[in-house]
């Protein structure tokens, strides 16, 4: 086979403009899904190394360090070790945190800092596809993370039942129901007064604490207890637990960590589709 | 290649007369109390460089945001293609380029990778995206810098960068929201060349400027803007001609004296305008106004005769200059 030397070049042409905004309309959110995760690809090299070395650093303190000065085995822990009772709350923590980064400084750059948004606001995609387009490649990169951890868990021989690796989902669905409130909120912030700072001291940490991490939230005084039952990372911890190793509540209490977890999820999910289109119209 | 149906049919463009990409009537936006774009109209053929000169504050980005799809209006009617961009989003923008005010390139992608993501938003294939990613960057002269990321570039280059990607969906309407400002001269004219090309290539030119040069080398015709009002239209040649005279003598006397002297000048030419710095003279013949103020012993410092332009046409229309 001989091939035709300079080939004549054929015509380049985009297709038309009623093609390109029927599939911005169907496709769209997956479009800018797609920048995002480019964008992530130049830094996934600290990604994969946060996502590591974070569990292995906490699993080895948690469950080799503070371990040996608990008292294994405690009824309080559901009859595992204090690792296995920690796992998935570190875990759902984990999952919190990067949600909580991914949900917040970036938005502010899309919206203020360098305007990432307005670039593909002028291309047929929507606001609301753009806000979508940033929660996929997020959820993405948080069930990435997730598994990973999980992985980190499951060598430590902290994930007793079969059903732990589903504490994946559970992490993502977690770092969601706190990160997409959280993403409404960064959406309608107009001057940077250091609020995510705050956030993170105020809101994330507490949380982190007292939401049943450590130790049973009844260990708590009743005065503070409240704080867990309005933590998505209670729900996600109790639910984890309940995977990983058959924690005993009641099944009520189980489908009531799905629903506030899901609905939070959700109801950020709007906030911030409304936000976005708002901010963006004007 | 390029004189394939500039107006694409189907059933997406009812409804406009032939040949009219763009058509605004009481287009009309306000923030609160101030109203940004006052109730104006225009409509723009295929193919046309049409432009929007006016101060800053006029309304200029206002209006373009509008026709761009990207800000709501308040009220008026408004076409792009014979689509309403309020219900028609994502249709009105899949038909267009747009160069906005402020760069928004992705500084953390390389350069080419610019254009690549941003083709990916009107779903067109990588097959596709390569090469035409390949031949914008030789467009635009950044074949070399391909590799670099964004903010190496430099502001001429950022600029180029972002005509390339508004390119991207080979629009035949491309809105350039004053593409050269804060660029200097060579880089202003390289640009200048690539908008030219775009216009011999059949493309829908509307484009924003503060600046007259710009507007006198670029536009066909152009509607002078301020405070969100059409103050005037036409070719640049028939704005001149309508609101100015052919030439004009700029007198120096100082700056304490150019108000003094004005006095003595009456008389001269068909109409004098006295700014802080110089004194304007406008006459059909400026050589013959200039000898006669030698006639009358008055010795300005520096004195020239030029051709009248858009710039004085705008002095005339506001009694301010465009640049402050
Ligand atoms: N988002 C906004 N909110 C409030 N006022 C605005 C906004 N955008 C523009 N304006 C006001 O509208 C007027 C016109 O602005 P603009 O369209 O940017 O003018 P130009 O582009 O001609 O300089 C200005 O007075 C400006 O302050
Ligand atoms: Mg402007």
């Amino acid at each position: 086979m001989t091939e035709p030397l300079a080939a004549p070049q054929p015509a380049l042409r985009a297709h038309r403009p009623e093609i390109s905004a029927a599939k911005a309309r169907r496709w769209g959110a997956f479009y800018y899904a797609e920048q995002v995760l480019r964008v992530m690809k130049g830094y996934s090299w600290s990604i994969v190394m946060y996502s590591v070395g974070q569990p292995v650093a906490y699993l080895f303190a948690m469950g080799v360090g503070l371990a040996t000065l608990v008292d294994s085995g405690n009824a309080a822990f559901g009859g595992v070790s204090y690792l296995a009772f920690i796992a998935p709350a570190l875990l759902v923590s984990a999952a919190v945190m990067t949600a909580a980064n991914e949900f917040t400084f970036p938005v502010m750059d899309g919206f203020k800092w360098r305007r990432i948004y307005y670039g593909p606001h002028a291309s047929p995609l929507t606001p609301q596809q753009i806000a979508a387009g940033q929660i996929m490649a997020v959820t993405l990169r948080l069930l990435l993370q997730s598994a990973i951890y999980f992985a980190a868990v499951a060598l430590f021989g902290a994930s007793p039942s079969g059903w732990g690796w589903a504490g994946i989902l559970v992490a993502t669905l977690t770092g969601l129901a706190f990160g997409l409130p959280l993403m409404a909120y960064s959406a309608s912030i107009t001057e940077d007064k250091g609020q995510f700072a705050l956030v993170m001291r105020f809101i994330v940490m507490p949380l982190f604490l007292f939401s049943g991490t450590f130790f049973p939230l009844e260990n708590l005084p009743p005065a503070v207890r409240w704080v867990g039952w309005i933590s998505p990372i209670w729900h996600g911890t109790e639910l984890g637990r309940v995977l990983s190793f058959g924690y005993h509540e009641a099944p009520l209490l189980t489908i009531l960590h799905i629903a506030v977890l899901g609905g939070l999820a959700a109801l950020g999910w709007l906030l911030t589709r409304r936000r976005f289109a708002l901010r963006m119209g004007q | 290649m390029h004189n394939e149906a500039i107006l694409p049919s189907g059933t997406m463009t009812a409804h406009r007369p032939p040949g009219v990409v763009i058509s605004a009537a009481n287009l009309t936006k306000t923030y609160g109390d101030v109203a940004a774009v006052d109730g104006i109209t225009f409509s723009v053929p295929a193919g046309e460089s049409f432009g929007l000169l006016g101060p800053n504050g006029a309304g200029k980005s206002t209006t373009m945001k509008m026709i761009g799809g990207v800000t709501r209006r308040t009220s008026g009617n408004l076409s792009i293609m014979g689509l309403d961009p309020d219900t028609h989003g994502p249709e009105v923008r899949a038909h267009l380029g747009v160069v906005p005010q402020q760069d928004n390139l992705d500084e953390e992608l390389r350069v080419r990778d610019n254009l690549l993501v941003y083709g990916r938003y009107f779903g067109l294939p990588m097959s596709y995206l390569k090469p035409k990613a390949d031949e914008l960057l030789e467009f635009a002269q950044l074949t070399d810098k391909a590799k670099s990321k964004v903010d190496a570039l430099s502001g001429g280059m950022k600029r180029r960068l972002t005509i390339a990607r508004s390119l991207i969906n080979e629009p035949r309407i491309l809105l350039l929201d004053e593409p050269t400002t804060g660029l200097d001269p060579q880089a202003r004219h390289i640009l200048w060349d690539r908008l030219f090309r775009l216009k011999e290539q059949g493309v829908t030119l509307i484009l924003t400027t503060h600046y007259m040069d710009e507007a006198e080398q670029l536009c066909d015709r152009l509607i002078v803007v301020d405070k969100g009002r059409i103050m005037a239209e036409g070719s640049p040649a028939q704005l001149i001609r309508e609101h100015s005279t052919r030439e004009v003598v700029e007198l120096r006397f100082g700056s304490e004296r150019n108000a003094a002297i004005a006095s003595r000048l009456e008389g001269i030419g068909d109409r004098l305008e006295v700014l802080p710095d110089r004194v304007l003279m406008y006459a059909h013949d400026g050589e013959s106004a200039l000898e006669q103020v030698s006639a009358r012993g008055l010795r300005p410092l520096t004195s020239l005769v030029r051709r009248s332009s858009l710039e004085d046409v705008f002095l005339r229309l506001t009694g301010r200059s465009l640049v402050d």
